[in-house]
């Protein structure tokens, strides 16, 4: 018996679908492995997940929470990796995002002037900040050839070092300093209420509430596929991606697109940062324990990954991503040891990496010894 | 005599040593496996698991301190390796993306992955380690100036890195496999038609570095603070990965990497032990080893200066006889 591995020549269409269902009943198994190891039931535990997630009252309320950060960290992601540009540092993009939203929204909040403006001023804001965030590897690789995967990175840890400081270190902008509770422990000052954004409530489950940012989300998608897929810049960025000499003959203009890709992408990711502020959080929230635990930025290349980088694929990603992150915090406990989640997801996009082999090639099992001669072409 | 070893500068350096042993280990073992041709970004996911499955197994075994130690080095650098071996299956075998496979072995086994679950489900947070490596040398060759805190006050963990340092120097430049290393890394197509079986080698190398990553994070739990906490690593993995940009892709210049970035990290438990400060102190002493990695990477790509400098031709990219690539 021979396994040999060729490329295939047409990729099937089904296999687009049938592969990422199959990865995931794979992962499915594994992960119930890994749960009877380490001695719980895979079946209840992926029973009580899914009720927790989207069935149980207020369950799709919390998903959404869960979720909106996801969808714009995931698009984050996507945006750049469909380049080939591997921009791991969205999570800090996120950070300063939320540190630049949370000011405008302190500076232009509780003036009298419409919300409508305040919130605007917000988006625009968050946005600056991430994109700048974001522009900093997208520099360095664009005028110095510097690898954007690890200064994007190390860009995290000090975004969340600042973060911190805004908070916890010093008497910033950023911090409430009066009141009783400021000597106990250091928190944000709340945003003014016409910062707040708003939501809008569905009547059902007893109050779905849809945030503002996953509405925002929604919209970014539709433009990123627009501009990936109906307009130039995206044609070029894709064949940027997936052959940089071919793109070069073609007369793309290579420096600009990496630096056009990273602020886009460090945008959408700024902009899950102020949706944090002004629909769920309500300040610049700098606890080490708080927004930095939730490790956003990093699910959202899962996200980008098992979306396959379509950016409508990111939001239903990120739903079901929302729904297991939501139920891991519902059910964390003993039974349900914190670490789980992200021990699912990662054997979910192992799995969906090792299912991109079975849409690109075939696996031939042959009885003989022989390999197949190296001329034949595959079939 | 004390003066001087009390001395800030010695400080730095005898904490940067310290500190610099799970760069130095993480740097080793990145390095192996890029030499044979494969990025592992997963180098923080490893580490994290050989951390705290080293303080497991440290926590289980009642035997003496060296015979747990022993154990616990050992589980630790098999868990690293066995974290290596899903890198290795889905980029050698199936020749999946690297930085994306690498990603992925850091999202599932590092801070919010199996490292945490473990953590957890073992019940391993907030109890001290019940064995932990201290300084080998008698205390009167510490208090040696200048070299005594520096070369004689550390414990067995950081010698052992010193001979692995030399170990795969001499194995990378004087040995038949070192040698073949280098080839499959450089022109596996070449390599092959040698008779090198490339895929053994890749994944020899990728799961020895994966070893030496489990060991790196051992030293945190066992060394330098004896417990475990989720997420004890704070990014060495990743340094490390830079480290080896930074070395050339040569393990006598990770070991001088490894101490430079180490005294970085030592600067803010230092500084705070004197009463020292600076203006925002905890904001730019914390920050200060992830700019200076950003700074030092980009004097050493400037004009794509690392092709030139050693990074093996084919790094990154899969290997398939019928295809040249």
């Amino acid at each position: 018996m021979r396994f040999t591995i060729e490329r295939r020549l047409e990729q099937p269409r089904w296999l687009a679908v049938a592969v990422p269902i199959g990865s995931l009943l794979f992962a499915l198994v594994v992960a119930g492995v890994v749960l009877l190891v380490t001695g719980h039931d895979p079946i209840s535990t992926y029973r009580q997940l899914f009720d927790a997630a989207f069935i149980s009252s207020g369950a799709l309320d919390q998903t959404l929470i869960a979720a909106t950060p996801l969808a714009f960290t995931g698009l984050a992601a996507a945006a750049a990796f469909r380049m080939r540009l591997f921009n791991i540092g969205a999570e800090g993009q996120l950070y300063m995002g939320a540190i630049v939203g949370a000011a405008a929204g302190l500076y232009f909040g509780g003036r009298g002037g419409p919300s409508a403006f305040v919130i605007a001023a917000m988006v625009v804001a968050g946005c600056l900040g991430g994109m700048a965030w974001g522009s900093i590897p997208g520099v360095l690789r664009a005028f110095l050839g510097t690898s954007e995967i690890l200064t994007s990175l190390m860009l995290n840890y000090v975004a969340a070092y600042i973060l911190t400081y805004l908070i916890f270190q010093s008497e910033s902008y950023w911090r409430q300093t009066t009141g009783f509770n400021a000597k106990v422990f250091p928190t944000g000052k709340p945003l003014p209420p016409d910062a707040i954004w708003p939501s809008w409530t569905l009547n059902a489950q007893g109050g779905i509430g849809i945030p503002l940012g996953a509405l925002l989300a929604v919209l970014v998608a539709v433009v990123l596929w627009v501009l990936y897929r109906r307009m130039r810049f995206g044609f070029e960025v894709q064949v940027l991606g997936d052959s940089d000499g071919a793109a070069r003959y073609a007369g793309v203009r290579t420096r600009r697109k990496i630096l056009a890709v990273m602020a886009i992408s460090g945008a959408i990711a700024g902009l899950g940062g102020v949706s944090q502020d002004g629909d769920f959080r309500h300040a610049l929230d700098g606890d080490p324990n708080g927004l930095q635990k939730q490790a956003y930025g990093y699910t959202g290349i899962v996200v980008a990954a098992l979306a396959r980088y379509n950016p409508f694929a990111c939001l239903v990603v990120a739903f079901l991503l929302g729904g297991l992150n939501n139920a891991g915090n519902a059910l964390q406990g003993a039974d349900f040891p914190s670490g789980l989640v992200g021990v699912i997801e990662g054997i979910i996009l192992f799995s969906a990496l090792g299912g991109e082999l079975l849409v690109r090639h075939r696996v031939r099992i042959s009885r003989t010894a022989h390999a197949p001669a190296a001329t034949e072409p595959a079939q | 005599m004390s003066g001087v070893n009390n001395s800030l500068i010695v400080a730095l350096i005898a904490s940067g040593v310290a500190y610099g042993t799970p760069l130095l280990f993480g740097s080793l073992g990145e390095l192996l496996a890029e030499r044979s041709g494969v990025l592992n970004l997963g180098v923080e996911g490893m580490m994290l698991v050989g951390a705290v499955m080293g303080f497991w197994t440290v926590q289980r075994v009642h035997a003496g301190a060296a015979v747990a130690l022993t154990a616990a080095v050992l589980v630790a650098a098999l868990s690293g390796a066995a974290m290596a071996l899903i890198h290795a299956f889905l980029v050698i075998t199936l020749r999946a993306n690297q930085i994306v496979s690498g990603l992925a072995l850091t999202i599932f086994a590092g801070a919010v992955g199996l490292s945490s679950y473990l953590g957890n489900d073992l019940n391993l947070a907030d109890v001290p380690a019940s064995h932990s490596f201290h300084a080998i040398f008698p205390s009167s060759m510490q208090s040696w100036p200048i070299v005594g805190p520096i070369a004689f006050g550390q414990n067995a963990l950081v010698y052992l890195s010193w001979a692995c340092v030399a170990a795969v120097a001499y194995y990378l430049a004087r040995t038949r496999p070192g040698l073949n290393v280098r080839a499959v890394g450089e022109a596996p197509g070449a390599a092959d038609a040698m008779g090198i079986d490339v895929a053994k080698y890749r994944y020899a190398h990728t799961l020895a570095g994966g070893a030496f990553a489990g060991v790196a994070g051992s030293t945190f739990t066992l060394a330098i603070t004896p417990q475990w906490v989720n997420g004890i690593t704070g990014g060495a993995g990743w340094i490390a990965i830079a480290l080896v940009i930074f070395a050339f892709w040569r393990p006598e210049l990770c070991l001088v990497g490894a101490y430079f970035f180490g005294s970085l990290q030592a600067l803010a438990p230092e500084l705070q032990a004197r009463n020292i400060s600076l203006g925002p102190t905890e904001l730019w002493t914390n920050s200060i080893p992830y700019v200076a990695t950003v700074v030092v990477l980009v004097l050493v790509s400037w004009r794509g200066a690392s092709r030139r400098l050693g990074a093996p031709a084919a790094l990154g990219s899969p290997y398939v006889r019928e295809e040249v690539s």
